[in-house]
């Protein structure tokens, strides 16, 4: 019984450590004058991203989106990585939470 | 300028309501409104060095300084909030019959009542500092009205914090401070998943599932409901599966600790206060 229970749970941290060790697939994204390009970005479902936020301005923004739970900030000059998903498909939003007018984009899951 | 105010007031409501339950929390404290406004007063210079020093979080961690910081910035406040309301648990009991007999003058004395102050503290610290970088990147781009936003957002946030804590002290005060220690409870829970969100965000913690139900049609977390909820209870629209752990494990903690410290003591009597009583006698 304890055997099988130590089997169970080594190949239970095996597959969280190859899940996490896995290469993510990178997606990148530019703030530039308060706007996301692209507006629009695409991952697959159900797989886990590394998003690539580059702010190109001189001034902070905080990159945030409620539909998948993110904030961060991202200061002048630099950049910033974010991991997102695994997702379900459909359509989600996020947004510049200092510069709410024009920064705004979605994440489409499909 | 209806943009920075909005902004201002969301940050300013989420420390305030904390406030605001501190405040209730340490109703009768001798000088409770110095060691409060003291508390905030840290936290806003704490706020301006966080924001001074925001590059160089960001890139501590490789990359994931600032998911790391507010999470132990959080942590921090759920064990300052978790070891008051374990040590309420065995006092409190005394200090509201004190408080009925002897009136406003209890002495705070205790080191508890000084960590909930530190609470006051973190909470004006990590909502300011959001709100310092936000303000500096409006001046450098030369927006108008900054100042007046800012006050606008100010006295919206306070404005709640009040309401709420003069609602509370309508509470009797038979119940007062199980209610006032309940919150802490439920706050101390929220404030747990939302660092679990955090360590998810930067991958060091699973999901357990990353959207466990979605309630954002029903009530968003962006509304003014919703996020007050969002502080008080921890409510989140869309909770991933290790943010629902991290609030019941908390919760459980705290309220095993406040049973076991306010079980009846007949036999078992601690040695040191036996030592205070022979001191005493003496």
């Amino acid at each position: 019984m304890k055997f099988w229970l130590s089997v169970v749970a080594g190949l239970g941290f095996a597959m969280i450590a190859t899940v996490t060790i896995a290469a993510r697939p990178t997606i990148s994204l530019v703030i530039e004058n308060h706007r996301f390009q692209p507006t629009e970005l695409r991952i697959p479902a159900a797989t886990k991203v590394l998003l690539l936020i580059e702010n190109r301005d001189s001034t902070p923004e905080e990159f945030e989106s409620t539909d998948f739970n993110r904030e961060k900030i991202v200061m002048p000059k630099s950049t910033i990585k974010v991991f997102v998903g695994p997702l379900d498909k459909g359509r989600y939003k996020f947004f510049g939470e200092f510069h709410q007018d024009t920064a705004q984009g979605v994440l489409i899951v499909e | 300028m209806l943009g920075i105010t909005l902004l201002v007031f969301r940050e300013v409501l989420e420390a305030a309501l904390i406030v605001s339950i501190v405040a209730a929390a340490t109703r009768g404290v001798l000088r409770r409104g110095g060691y409060i406004s003291a508390g905030i007063a840290l936290g806003i210079s704490g706020a301006i060095l966080v924001a001074l020093f925001a590059g160089r979080i960001a890139t501590l961690a490789s990359g994931l300084g600032q998911e790391l910081f507010n999470a132990s910035v959080l942590l921090a406040a759920v064990v300052m909030i978790g070891w008051h309301v374990v040590w309420m648990s065995s006092h409190g009991r005394e200090l509201a019959k004190q408080m009925q007999t002897v009136g406003h003058s209890v002495q705070a004395g205790s080191s508890s009542m000084a960590l909930l102050f530190g609470v006051v503290a973190l909470a004006v610290l990590r909502e300011g500092s959001e709100v310092v970088l936000f303000l500096y990147g409006l001046m450098a781009g030369g927006a108008n009205n900054v100042w007046l936003g800012l006050g606008l957002g100010l006295a919206g946030g306070a404005a709640v914090g009040m309401l709420m804590y003069f609602g509370l002290l309508r509470i009797p005060m038979r119940h007062f401070f199980a209610v006032t220690n309940w919150m802490l409870v439920i706050l101390a829970g929220g404030l747990a998943a939302t660092a679990a969100g955090y360590l998810l965000q930067a991958d060091w913690l699973p999901a357990f599932g990353n959207q466990l139900w979605n309630s954002s049609a029903l009530l968003s977390e962006r509304s003014l409901s919703g996020q007050t909820l969002h502080i008080l209870v921890g409510y989140t629209d869309r909770p991933a599966g290790v943010q629902l752990l991290a609030w019941g494990f908390t919760v459980m903690v705290l309220v095993v600790g406040m049973r076991w410290m306010s079980r009846p003591r007949l036999l078992a009597v601690p040695a040191t206060s036996s030592a205070e009583g022979a001191v005493l006698q003496d």
